[in-house]
């Protein structure tokens, strides 16, 4: 089996984000950018099913700008074999992503497909279950465990849900979006890191796959949050009661 | 007063309908339901669409199987003057919050109903299953939505709630959103029950499509039930985070929050290190709540769990750190320790009415 997996680049979880003066967005040039840490947590589970010898392939995909290679690059020195590069001007909505990749799936017919839950820049949490629904596959969102029965041709997903966990078996091929808990991504060593810039990376256009690229959303301005007035500290327990029930009316 | 309003609506929408092809506003509302109610959440989604525009009928879709499925719908035709139609699809394909089946169900009721927007709330039930019907749809979804401008424009938070975006819809009918429940508060409102309420109708499940129905099957669910009020709608919430040291200390904010009559939160420090179980989680990639009070004890404040808590109305952080980001955000802050903090608290704070 095979199992791709797709990962974005965006600007770094660590990074304090600047909004752009002409309030069209958020500022990403000369920011540190890195792969999207939930979609780490996919590739991670995707390697670790081929050294369980569950699959015999792991292939990253990306989609955007040419820098986007960097991504891939670290994807393939944590461990994927070889990478696509679906070089797009500019960002693309999860709808047109999830296009991209159903194409993708028809050329490649991977067993599995794993995304991140969602990717912390637009934090839109969609990707995943649009493009189990233009495949006709089952999904598993927000997987914290994942366990394949090859025999069976299913796959047990833990899920967190608000009330709790809730386990599913979902029929192969199918579609999993991994949560925070899944498991610990490995660091990409120096010699991987070397060798994956021999590992093949195949570009293609949306063009080229004959995909419309469409938004049907328009950003009209990014603004800063509202901020918080200034807080007091305060010097004991007392006054922190006296505060809360006296001032605040909460308790 | 509210029959006649609702007589009007009814009879505003059935000239509109035979008017035009397609009506100004009207909204299908994704709604949950347990043990025979409807779920406080998803009467926020009824607000929302009440922020979209004046004249908006409601349809609210309820789905499971059985008695308690028919129940709710009962309780929903009367809850709230905005709802004007409920939507019932009785079978066993929705016993379970299984996304396939749903999302099915969304398009078949979309395709027949022709709404100019679908509203779920942007929960682990809504994230799930909206996203799907609107690729079925060939539409974009707008998710985690905070604030509506009208019918097209609405704001939500981008990179952890540290910007606001605005964004105009642009796209085909129907316009999908999840909802922030958070921001869209429910008011106890009084609906005069002799007027009936709103119409309640079996969707025809006969031409559901089967395609990938069937693919997923419902295992189980492990939840944790403590008594407590629920994390997403507390009135107050305590959170604690990796300080706590153990499980066992953690039982302090548990005990702490009994006295108040609170939810128990964690940071994720806290879930990973094994204190408590994930569902507490608060922050980007847990819950987002928004209490009337949020007291936070040994939580440093990353970005992260900001996220999840900084529309709270009022924050208290304890910490021994005086750096500690989240003093940059608290209301009322103690530097100190919180093994000494909580218990002088619970010895001090008034008994809960």
């Amino acid at each position: 089996m095979k199992i791709m997996v797709a990962v974005k680049r965006v600007v770094d979880y660590a990074v304090k984000i600047r909004i752009k003066p002409d309030k069209s967005g958020v500022e990403t040039q000369n920011v540190n950018m890195s792969m999207n840490p939930f979609c780490e947590i996919a590739l991670e589970e995707a390697l670790k099913i081929k050294e369980s010898g569950l699959a015999k392939e792991v292939v990253a995909v990306t989609m955007g700008p040419s820098n986007c290679v960097d991504t891939l690059r670290t994807g393939l020195a944590m461990g994927a074999d070889r990478g696509i590069h679906v070089e797009a001007a500019r960002d693309l909505v999860p709808l047109s992503v999830a296009k991209v990749l159903k194409k993708l799936v028809e050329v490649e017919n991977p067993g599995l497909l794993i995304l991140g839950k969602q990717a912390i820049d637009d934090d839109c949490n969609q990707t995943g279950q649009m493009i189990a629904a233009l495949l006709g596959w089952p999904q598993g969102t927000f997987a914290s465990k994942v366990v394949l029965d090859k025999e069976k041709q299913v796959a047990t997903v833990d899920r967190e849900v608000d009330g709790g966990l809730e386990t599913l078996c979902l029929d192969l091929p199918a579609v999993i979006t991994t949560d925070l808990r899944l498991n610990q991504p490995r660091y990409a060593t120096l010699p991987n890191i070397m060798k994956a810039k021999s590992k093949p990376i195949k570009r293609y256009t949306p063009e080229e796959l004959n995909v419309e690229i469409k938004s049907g959303l328009e950003v009209v301005q990014v603004t800063e949050p509202p901020k918080r007035k200034a807080g007091v500290i305060l010097s004991s327990v007392d006054e922190l009661i006296d505060k809360l029930k006296n001032e605040a009316h909460v308790i | 007063m509210a029959s006649r309003l609702l007589l009007q609506n009814l009879s505003k929408r059935h000239l509109l309908r035979s008017t035009f092809a397609s009506r100004s506003a009207s909204t299908l509302v994704l709604a949950e339901h347990e043990g025979g109610s409807i779920k406080a959440q998803s009467l926020s989604a009824v607000v929302a669409a009440n922020s979209l525009s004046q004249d908006n009928p409601v349809s609210l879709l309820l789905a499971g199987s059985g008695s308690s499925l028919h129940q709710a719908a009962e309780k929903a035709a009367t809850c709230h003057p905005s709802i004007s139609q409920v939507l019932v699809a009785d079978s066993e394909k929705f016993a379970y919050p299984l996304a396939e089946p749903w999302a099915k169900l969304i398009q078949l009721v979309q395709l027949k109903g022709d709404y100019s927007h679908v509203i779920a709330t942007s929960d682990s039930f809504g994230k799930n299953i909206l996203p799907r019907a609107a690729a079925l749809l060939d539409v974009s979804p707008v998710t985690d939505v905070v604030d509506i401008n009208g019918p097209r424009q609405f704001i939500r938070p981008i990179y952890a709630g540290n910007a606001l975006c605005t964004v105009r819809y642009t796209g085909a009918n129907p316009c999908m959103l999840t909802v922030r429940s958070t921001s869209f508060p429910v008011r106890p409102i009084s609906v005069d029950s002799k007027s009936g309420g709103a119409s309640i109708s079996e969707v025809d499940l006969s031409t559901l499509d089967e395609d990938s129905v069937g693919k997923s099957r419902f295992m189980k669910l492990s939840s944790q039930d403590t008594g407590r009020p629920d994390l997403g709608s507390a009135k107050i919430v305590v959170t604690g985070g990796r300080a706590l040291k153990s499980a066992e200390n953690f039982k302090m904010i548990e005990k702490l929050a009994e006295k108040l009559g609170a939810a128990v939160g964690a940071t994720r420090a806290a879930v990973d290190a094994g204190f408590v179980p994930n569902d507490l989680q608060v922050g980007q990639t847990g819950k987002i709540v928004a209490p009337e009070l949020y007291m936070a004890f040994g939580v440093s404040g990353a970005i992260q769990h900001l996220a999840g808590m900084k529309d709270s109305k009022i924050i208290v952080a304890v910490n021994k750190d005086s750096d500690a980001p989240i003093f940059q955000v608290a209301d009322y802050g103690l530097v100190g320790d919180l093994f000494e903090v909580i218990p002088e608290l619970l010895e001090k704070l008034p008994e809960k009415k």
